[in-house]
């Protein structure tokens, strides 16, 4: 985490007041900011719009308004469901779902995301998971997600679907064996040669080794 | 037409709105010929179509009346109608152009009495009022129509209907044999006119156009407001005839959008602000307009205009685009959802009727005419290829309001003036 925040004291030396700048650099899709018009319609088509602090529009305007600890720190963007609703309605073609998830992501990456928030706890869990063995042991999945609140919390949680497991388990789509030993894909460390290479590009690219 | 003189001295002009024939006129009145073409039974166009101009309000009907007046009394147009350009061949001072003319069914006998129109019982949809009521199968196009001649519709050629309409006239003027007819035109510049048409409001999903009957145009509001329209000037909403006093209006539908047009249609701005005063006009204290854009474009002298607006209370602008339309299946009002810009407040306003200023496309996509010319990425001709006859004129070559589509037409008609001098003088010479 030490790494993360000397990332993120890096990037405000190097940006110091343009963030659009940052954004277009190192944010996935970053550089598409620039072209909103602010005309409205992806915050009025969202599906979540009501439920978020600062709609896709409201954060492109924030963006170039230089307010970056608003924008890194804020939860609006883990609040993406991907319905892509606003992509095909944006008339000038942003690819807005995207940039939501490539500014969550940077701000992961910075260590400045919100801490406890559902879709960041997911999303990491998930990952972790699947890169183990290149695929994702859903038994174990399931169970970290719900004991990830505490012990109290994780048994609680589980109770309550036990009658679905059993359902799953009878029509043999769940595996209590998985839980020791999952399966794995065929060239495991294929994949991760793959992963940390990837890992390498975009490292490079949001300025990691600079 | 005195003696004779080459056909390569001869302009055709294609579309008979107003740019087509600003373009004729001019070219006429400096003492060349002209074969105007034009698709539809009347000339006029899309401005004979419109309630009031803006910035002025006052009445189309005014300009085009002294246009018709410059036409009738000049020898030197010849104008074809219900005719259609469909190929092109040949070179600068030299063209030959296919023209294809369909059957009006009645001759120039008719003394535009109407009894035809009486005698016919067929209604098909009237596209002078953009399909918002019928209209006799037998009928003169709109109380401005050139040449003041009745139509019959094709559908009721060689039914019970084509003989009524027959027997109706008193002057042998329904000629029920008339067929199409192939034309071979010859000139030595060619001026296109083919003006605009509305964007198909069906493909903004979100807006609900088609599915909602209080979702209209721009075109058919100004329908609505023309005492000639289907209402007799009364803004009343199609569901139930309403009285629509709220009214919202909607900027940028289809334009400046790259999943519809990715121009601006530049007219849609000022034709709501104008729209706006047709509402106060009707209703007084009691009309109300609702303009949501993303900003208004009211270019040079018109910003007067707008200033103007912004000071009547009975008009609220809202900067957003809106998200999308929602119909109340009870009391028919329409709910706009979206965000507003200044301040980021989400609404859901109700109105009584929807207005969607729809965006301007060209009525023939510049791949689609049958010469060659260079063509933007909306479709309108951006301008002639070096050494070319073929000039474009109008919202053919833009989005362009009456005025600045005059502009272009009297420019179009001095480059084919040009053009045709050339061809006289190496007559002459030869």
């Amino acid at each position: 985490m030490g790494n993360m925040t000397e990332l993120n004291e890096q990037a405000l030396a190097k940006y110091r007041n343009s963030f659009l700048h940052e954004v277009e650099e190192r944010v996935e899709e970053g550089d598409w900011v620039k072209m909103c018009m602010q005309c409205g319609v992806c915050a009025g088509s969202c599906t979540f719009g009501p439920h978020w602090e600062h709609s896709p529009q409201k954060i492109f305007m924030m963006i170039r308004a230089g307010k970056r600890e608003e924008v890194l720190r804020s939860d609006s963007m883990w609040m993406c469901t991907s319905c892509y609703n606003c992509v095909v309605r944006c008339p000038r073609k942003l690819p807005i779902t995207q940039i939501m998830h490539g500014l969550a992501q940077y701000a992961h990456r910075l260590g400045v995301a919100p801490k406890m928030q559902p879709t960041r706890d997911l999303s990491l869990i998930f990952w972790n998971n699947c890169i183990k063995t290149g695929r994702v042991n859903e038994l174990r999945f399931t169970l970290s997600l719900y004991f990830k609140d505490g012990l109290m919390a994780g048994i609680r949680q589980a109770l309550s679907m036990q009658s679905i497991a059993l359902a799953l388990l009878m029509a043999k789509r769940l595996n209590p064996l998985e839980f020791f030993k999952g399966h794995e894909c065929k060239d495991k460390a294929g994949i991760h040669r793959m992963l940390k290479k990837a890992q390498e590009i975009e490292s490079r690219r949001q300025g990691a080794h600079k | 037409m005195t003696g004779s003189i080459a056909t390569g001295e001869i302009i055709l002009v294609v579309g008979g709105g107003i740019s087509g024939m600003t373009a004729a006129l001019e070219a006429a009145e400096c003492g060349k010929k002209v074969v105007l073409v034009e698709k539809s039974p009347t000339l006029g166009g899309r401005t004979a179509l419109l309630y009031r101009y803006f910035p002025k309000l006052c009445h189309p009907a005014c300009g085009l009346e002294i246009n018709l007046r410059r036409l009738k009394g000049n020898r030197n147009v010849r104008v074809l109608t219900l005719a259609q350009v469909t190929a092109i061949s040949g070179a600068r001072g030299d063209y030959t152009a296919t023209v294809k003319v369909a059957p009006r069914y009645v001759n120039d006998n008719c003394t535009a009495c109407g009894d035809c129109e009486r005698a016919v019982q067929a209604e098909i949809p009237n596209p002078y009022n953009y399909g918002l009521d019928q209209m006799k199968a037998a009928y003169l196009p709109h109380a401005m129509a050139y040449p003041q001649r009745y139509v019959l519709d094709p559908s009721i050629a060689g039914t019970e209907d084509g003989e009524r309409a027959k027997s109706a006239c008193k002057y042998g003027a329904v000629d029920l044999d008339m067929k199409e007819d192939t034309l071979e035109i010859r000139a030595g510049a060619v001026i296109w006119a083919t003006g605009w048409e509305p964007y198909d409001a069906a493909k903004i999903q979100p807006y609900g156009y088609g599915l909602y009957a209080n979702v209209i145009t721009s075109v058919e509001f100004e329908r609505l407001a023309d005492p000639h329209g289907p209402t007799g000037g009364k803004i009343v909403r199609p569901s139930d005839g309403k009285e629509a006093k709220n009214i919202a209006f909607i900027q940028c539908a289809g334009s400046r959008d790259e999943n519809h047009l990715r121009h601006c249609s530049r007219i849609c701005c000022m034709a709501s602000l104008k729209q706006s005063q047709y509402v106060r006009e009707a209703y007084g204290a009691e009309g109300r307009s609702t303009i949501y854009y993303i900003d208004i474009r009211a270019i040079d002298r018109f910003e007067d205009f707008y200033q103007k607006v912004l000071k009547d209370p009975g008009v609220q602008f809202i900067k957003s685009k809106v998200a999308n339309i929602v119909q109340d299946g009870k009391t028919g009002d329409v709910i706009l959802h979206g965000v507003d810009t200044e301040g980021y407040h989400r609404y859901a306003n109700s109105h009584d009727l929807a207005v969607l200023a729809i965006g301007m496309q060209p009525s023939v996509a510049a791949a689609d005419i049958p010469a060659e010319v260079i063509a933007d990425s909306s479709g309108f001709i951006e301008g002639a290829l070096a050494g070319s006859g073929v000039f474009g004129a109008g919202c053919a070559t833009n989005a362009l309001d009456v005025n600045r589509a005059v502009q272009s037409s009297t420019a179009a008609a001095l480059r084919a003036i040009q053009v045709v001098n050339r061809v006289a003088r190496a007559e002459e010479a030869s």
